[in-house]
């Protein structure tokens, strides 16, 4: 079920402001793609024109070329809500819907779709809770309301009902910044166990984490404030940290910039 | 409510500010460095000291007289409240113990009879109430849903304006319209219906004013949520927008239906009371609280006509109350989840 992702020349706008400049790379199936950079660089701006979430944010608009396989995302008979049920999002703040349980945030994208059916839905959030690593901490208390969860159990709460509607690929934009170390961990080594199923990209500030997790890492980076954000280079994660074609890259990942 | 709102009381944040340059913190003008400000060779420990505790000093002075001038405002707004409540309670109370107020009618009672009933006024006000309700609310919670989730450029900076005009429209001007659109250009006659039209339009600003801020404070994060997961956006709206400020909705919908509850003008020019029950809406007079109240107002000096005035009234606002309630209770059980 999971797709490779090929970008081809891709510029992104917001209004007049030109946020990402001349991107392109292919996201392998399977695997865990790591997207790093200095704040502002345009890697979140990017990870969102992958499932058209940037088209959210008024004058959002891209040039160029998204290809999920065969399908190109920014066809004009494709429509965005179909892009987003096949390419699934977890954000940097866990943000489960505050008026639902637990079992009804993870039904939440099949229930708001119009399935209906009491036993599909049932199979569904076990499997999902269960693929999130949270149903062993959840199970007796699945009609408590899904925000009295820990920040940590919250994201992973998020990432089941992510993978509740079944997507091919899963946009993480930094799941774990606002997670603790364990919490990071179990994040972490659940993404480990998804890319078996998906694709995943995953946006990082933290270096060690996308050294950890990801068999390939994008560098991004900006001139100064104000330029669009242009993609550096794209590797194996092991060449990007140990021996990049790039000097940019190496500085930063050394941790010396300019 | 569901967006955590930062609460940060102002002694917080007086602790923390002005601790070493008092100078640049109690002029408001550039930070000077401490040191600069310091006279050479002038004991340094002493003045620093004095200069420290003097801006504190005044921050407590300044604290204390805000606390005051508070405190003061709340009394002086307390006291009208306090005493209009206690009055219709005292004048009213006798009125409604009486069961023919609940169960009859005015009919053949004049001025200097004593009792009769209310249940007709009761009855009428809540009906013209809840047709009210019924049309202007989904217009207005309509409305704020475009201005907030829809509604960019020209058209929505057009109707927003509309609505603060709307929200300024004294009650008599809302009745001359509906009067001159329903009976002077159709040549329709006065009836409940015509003043619940002028009420439509009073209620509909209240509620598009709270609606859209309710909705302005959930989270932008739960609409990204919901289409990350390929929901429509309509179906976001509905079901996570409208779900999650729901409870903030009936609070706002509640503040309309006691705006327009106790309004008098519309029902002046609009429906002419009857001392009978009437329950067509649409047809002749039709009686309510207000025009009850006023009904009598000539004859005040006669005691019996005064108790009945105070009961109508002191009814009128246990309605509101009543109303609260029912709303607060559906508002809670519709809330989030903490």
């Amino acid at each position: 079920m999971a797709k490779r992702i090929d970008v081809s020349d891709l510029n992104v706008y917001y209004g007049s402001f030109q946020a990402v400049e001349g991107v392109s790379m292919t996201v392998e199936p399977r695997s865990v793609t790591a997207f790093i950079g200095p704040s502002g660089c345009g890697k979140s701006t990017f990870l969102r024109t992958l499932n058209r979430m940037h088209e959210v944010i008024p004058g959002g608009r891209v040039e160029g070329k998204v290809m999920l396989d065969d399908q190109d995302l920014y066809a004009s008979s494709m429509d965005p809500v179909t892009v987003r049920r096949t390419v699934g999002m977890v954000f940097q703040r866990p943000n489960p819907f505050p008026t639902m349980s637990i079992y009804d945030n993870v039904a939440a994208g099949l229930r708001l779709n119009g399935v209906k059916n009491k036993k599909t839905l049932d199979g569904i959030v076990e499997t999902s809770l269960k693929g999130a690593n949270l149903w062993n901490e959840v199970k007796d208390r699945l009609s408590k309301p899904g925000a009295g969860l820990s920040g940590g159990q919250q994201q992973r709460l998020c990432i089941a009902r992510a993978i509740a509607v079944q997507p091919q690929v899963l946009l993480m934009d930094e799941p774990c910044s606002a997670l603790d170390p364990i919490s990071t961990l179990a994040v972490e080594d659940l993404i480990n166990e998804l890319k078996s199923d998906y694709t995943i990209v995953i946006v990082t500030h933290n270096m060690q984490q996308a050294a950890r997790v990801s068999d390939r890492t994008a560098f991004f980076n900006i001139r100064k404030t104000g330029d669009p954000g242009r993609l550096v280079e794209i590797d194996d994660t092991t060449r990007i940290f140990n021996n990049p074609s790039e000097q940019a890259t190496e500085d930063y990942i050394s941790g010396r910039f300019g | 409510m569901t967006a955590a709102i930062d609460r940060r009381t102002p002694d917080d944040r007086s602790s923390s500010d002005g601790s070493d340059l008092p100078d640049a913190a109690r002029s408001g003008g550039p930070a000077v460095p401490a040191a600069g400000a310091t006279p050479p060779g002038d004991g340094p420990g002493r003045e620093a000291l004095s200069e420290m505790s003097h801006p504190h000093r005044a921050r407590a002075v300044k604290n204390g007289v805000a606390k005051g001038v508070m405190w003061a405002a709340f009394a002086l707004a307390m006291v009208p409240l306090v005493w209009i409540l206690g009055t219709v309670v005292a004048k009213g109370m006798h009125m409604l113990t009486t069961m023919t107020w609940w169960t009859g009618n005015q009919r053949n009672i004049n001025s200097d009879d004593f009792g009769g009933g209310a249940r007709h006024a009761i009855e009428g006000t809540l009906q013209m109430v809840a047709f009210t309700t019924l049309i202007a609310v989904p217009i207005g919670i309509l409305t704020a849903v475009y201005l907030v989730e829809y509604g960019r450029g020209p058209l929505a900076r057009a109707i927003s304006f509309t609505v603060d005009i709307l929200s300024g429209v004294p009650s008599i001007v809302a009745a001359l319209f509906i009067y001159a659109v329903w009976v002077t250009t159709f040549g329709l006659g006065r009836s409940g219906f015509a003043a619940s039209l002028a009420l439509v339009l009073l209620m509909i600003p209240v509620v598009v004013r709270s609606t859209e801020e309710m909705l302005k404070l959930v989270p932008n994060e739960l609409r990204e949520a919901a289409y990350a997961l390929g929901v429509p956006k309509w179906v976001t709206v509905v079901k996570v927008v409208l779900r999650t400020a729901y409870s903030g909705i009936i609070t706002g919908v509640l503040l309309g239906i006691a705006r327009v509850m106790g309004e008098t003008a519309p029902l002046l020019i609009l429906a002419p009371y009857t001392k009978n029950f009437q329950r067509d809406l649409f047809n002749g007079n039709f009686p309510t609280l207000p025009m009850m109240i006023n009904q009598d107002r000539g004859d005040f000096a006669l005691t019996t006509a005064a108790e009945r005035m105070w009961g109508a009234a002191l009814t009128l606002i246990l309605l509101v109350l009543l109303l609260n309630v029912i709303g607060r209770v559906i508002a809670h059980f519709g809330s989030v989840k903490k």
